[in-house]
């Protein structure tokens, strides 16, 4: 029996191009910018309104701006562009702030620290993460403050140490030594740090302290005995509640009347310890959403295991709760970031206050002076917070075990 | 957990220190013990220092006359007025610039929030470098750089740039005119008064005549019309009249007219720009959270656009959106403290700066000012409370 399969394709038809109203940079258009009236308008108004912005911007931040080398009265002869000339003479104040200038290696081996510890963290392939975290948490700010506080070594003209670390050029002389003495990390009190420096240090030290803490609160007001769950709650309310403004306020002006008489604490101290209290207490709440989030299930497996407490929430719970929050966590590292601009409070002068003193200077004065500063700072705090935020969206999809609905 | 069941017979545990209770107990009785030996150390610490720098306690200061100049003040304010006075000065600058800013803010973040979401490409664009940009950058440096950057490099009183409608600025602040209105006026806040009952009591009537009916009543444009009409007529009957006084430009400064100063202004400019940035984001995610499927099933029933989105999509998404809107008004009203930075004299200026520093009554000053920040929050969780009930998913 044959059959006709005459009707039957025996090649195949080769792929056609999409129609054109379905794909390519027309079809685009009308989806994206043309599809109603409305649309049309709204897209017209948006065309409109950025020629009227992207010009002006563009000359004051490129087109007539002074870059670095140019003089002030370059400065003041183009009133509508930067001042970036400004910026780059006075750039080590904005960084290292009073912090003196023989002694600015310091710094910088902190700075590159920083880099060399935090890079390898963030990054998921590198191993080592524990010795890591534990050199970047716990040997790291130790470490700085003993580098930036310095020890005041003295070296004699004929000590053995002294031809090296001459010819390194780290020695620096004070007034008051005998003749002949030098000072290898001589003593720089907090008060003349600044700038950057500071932003950095207290942003750090406060992510590093306030989320243990978080945590802490945060398993305490879940906890079932109920002393500690009334004072983890009053903690965290109370401080959740008043602005940052005030706590810094507290720390600056009552922390010192609690301590034992006579006894004074460094402003630097105060700072760290008002911003760590105020963000503890928010990261509380953000683990404490991590935390409702697992099943009771897993609490009950964990116990059924025989682990303890203590083990149950380190093995069992908290890695898992962490994961589900890390977004939040993040956001209250940006927030304590951009929250570290109110230490001048206490007195510190760190990057936002550096610029505002600078921008007081006369010998810059210029029509874009503060603006120009201003922007300097907003760059600065800007290219931080967006690549924390960027770096925890990324981390969160990385992490998505596609069990979401 | 914890609760002892006596009536089982439990197996013997040991060591009583094993066991989960007793430990419960010791854990806690450990830090009671810590937490109140922290108190009375700090405490004492405190007493011997006050005594040592000869400084007595107690709220009595605040009937003593504050002696202070206070730039700008809602309430009658002069040098011999009492600290209790600061602190109700300080209290409504506070509320003064937190309802404007969170009126303000509320506009910006939802139009933002929508424009993000848009299908058209430049718009969408163009709400999320806004959003981006102004989130990452901190308050007080966008405050700074109103104030001190755009507002004090405004030109001097001679020069001042004339804006529409009578408006001028220059380095002392904004200047509007004055509305200016006569006895007669009363009555027309009571027409405004009755337009809103009357608007409130229609809506309620279209409302159930939809649920009986099915039959659609235009209910905004009569709500305008409404108030429109009502306000006008009592205008018109009562004989009111409201002029608007313009500041003139005097020798030194302007006369008349409305003076913002520029405290006022850069602070309100920073906080509705911030806040409405959070409050976009805040819209989205909510509009986000209602599921494709309730557009799809709102598409199948034939439902236009526009009242898709109002009938469907945005009262399902404020029940997600309102917890975290409120929180964000919060924090507008704790941000406005940083109001203190460029001296707009609200709450922490006056009361936790200036006054502080006069009397040197530090406990005392700092913790009126967060017990006052504490009740914002608290009377704000408990409206919220309110409101989650009142819209929680009836459930069987």
């Amino acid at each position: 029996m044959t059959i006709d399969t005459a009707y039957v394709r025996t090649e195949m038809v080769s792929a056609q191009p999409a129609p054109r109203r379905t794909s390519g940079t027309w079809a685009w258009m009308r989806k994206n910018l043309f599809a109603t009236p409305t649309d049309t308008v709204l897209t017209a108004l948006g065309v409109i309104f950025l020629f009227w912005v992207i010009p002006p911007l563009y000359n004051f931040f490129v087109g007539h701006a002074v870059f670095p080398g140019g003089t002030v009265e370059d400065c003041r002869a183009s009133p509508d562009g930067a001042c970036w000339a400004y910026i780059g003479s006075e750039i080590e104040f904005f960084i290292y702030g009073f912090y003196p200038m023989a002694e600015y290696w310091r710094p910088n081996i902190v700075f590159a620290l920083l880099a060399a510890l935090i890079i390898p963290l963030l990054a998921p392939r590198v191993p080592f993460k524990r010795t890591n975290a534990v050199l970047f948490f716990v040997v790291f700010p130790i470490v700085s403050f003993i580098l930036l506080n310095g020890l005041d070594i003295r070296v004699t003209e004929d000590s053995p140490l002294f031809g090296l670390l001459s010819g390194m050029g780290l020695l620096s002389t004070r007034f008051g030594l005998p003749e002949g003495t030098w000072l290898f990390m001589q003593y720089v009190p907090t008060e003349q740090w600044g700038g950057l420096l500071v932003t950095l240090i207290i942003s750090v030290v406060g992510i590093s302290l306030s989320l243990p803490m978080g945590i802490l609160l945060a398993l305490g007001r879940q906890s079932k005995l109920p002393i500690i769950k009334t004072l983890c709650i009053a903690f965290i309310e109370l401080v959740r509640a008043v602005p940052l403004i005030t706590v810094l306020f507290m720390a600056s002006i009552m922390l010192p009347l609690f301590l034992p008489v006579g006894m004074s604490i460094d402003k630097f101290l105060r700072a760290i310890v008002g911003v760590t209290l105020f963000t503890s207490a928010y990261m509380a709440e953000v683990v404490r959403g991590g935390l409702q989030a697992i099943g009771r299930g897993q609490y009950e497996a964990a116990s059924s295991l025989g682990l303890n407490y203590w083990k149950s929430m380190f093995f069992i719970v908290l890695p898992q709760a962490l994961k589900h929050v890390i977004p939040g966590i993040v956001n209250n590292f940006i927030s304590l970031f951009k929250d570290t601009s109110l230490v001048y409070i206490v007195g510190m002068k760190d990057l936002l206050e550096a610029v505002k003193t600078k921008n007081d200077a006369l010998e810059w004065a210029s029509a874009s002076q503060s603006i120009t500063g201003y922007a300097f700072a907003a760059i600065v705090f800007w290219t931080f917070c967006f690549s924390m935020s960027r770096y925890s969206m990324w981390v969160e999809r990385r992490l998505d075990t596609g069990y979401k609905r | 957990m914890a609760a002892v069941d006596t009536a089982r017979s439990e197996p013997s545990r040991g060591f009583f220190l094993n066991d989960p209770v007793v430990r419960g107990v010791i854990y806690q009785i450990v830090t009671a013990v810590l937490v109140v030996g922290f108190a009375i150390w700090i405490i004492g610490n405190t007493a011997g220092n006050l005594a040592a720098q000869n400084k007595t306690t107690g709220f009595d200061f605040l009937w003593r006359t504050a002696g202070f100049d206070i730039s700008f003040s809602l309430l009658p304010w002069s040098r011999s007025s009492y600290y209790w006075e600061a602190f109700l000065v300080g209290i409504t600058n506070t509320l003064l610039v937190a309802f404007i800013g969170i009126v303000l803010a509320t506009i910006l973040g939802f139009t933002l929030g929508i424009a993000r979401l848009s299908s058209n490409f430049i718009i969408s664009r163009l709400a999320t470098i806004y959003i981006e940009t102004i989130r990452n950058i901190p308050l007080l440096l966008q405050l700074f750089f109103w104030y001190f950057a755009v507002l004090k490099a405004m030109p001097a009183v001679r020069e001042s740039i004339a804006l529409p409608f009578d408006m001028f600025i220059n380095q002392r602040g904004i200047f509007v005119p004055r509305p200016i209105v006569d006895e007669q006026f009363g009555f027309v806040w009571i027409g405004v008064a009755l337009a809103i009952a009357a608007v409130v009591v229609m809506r309620t009537w279209a409302k159930r005549r939809l649920e009986q009916t099915g039959k659609r009543f235009p209910v905004f444009l009569a709500s305008v019309g409404l108030l429109l009409a009502i306000v006008a007529v009592t205008w018109l009957v009562s004989g009111a009249s409201m002029v608007f006084e313009p500041p003139v430009l005097e020798r030194f400064n302007f006369k008349g007219g409305l003076q913002l100063p520029p405290e006022f202004v850069a602070l309100l400019f920073g906080l509705t720009i911030y806040t409405g940035a959070f409050i976009a984001e805040t819209v989205r995610g909510g509009i986000q959270a209602v599921s494709k499927g309730q557009t799809e099933a709102a598409q199948s029933l034939g439902i236009r656009e526009g009242d898709r989105l109002r009938l469907v999509i945005i009262p399902q998404a404020m029940r997600v959106i309102v917890p975290p809107l409120t929180s964000q008004y919060l924090n507008l009203t704790k941000n406005s403290s940083l109001g203190a930075a460029i001296g707009y004299p609200e709450l922490v200026n006056v009361f936790a700066g200036t006054s502080l520093n006069q009397t040197g009554r530090a406990i005392e000053c700092i913790a009126l000012t967060m017990l006052v920040y504490l009740t914002f929050s608290l009377l704000t969780s408990l409206i919220m409370n309110w409101y989650n009930a009142r819209v929680k998913l009836v459930e069987r």
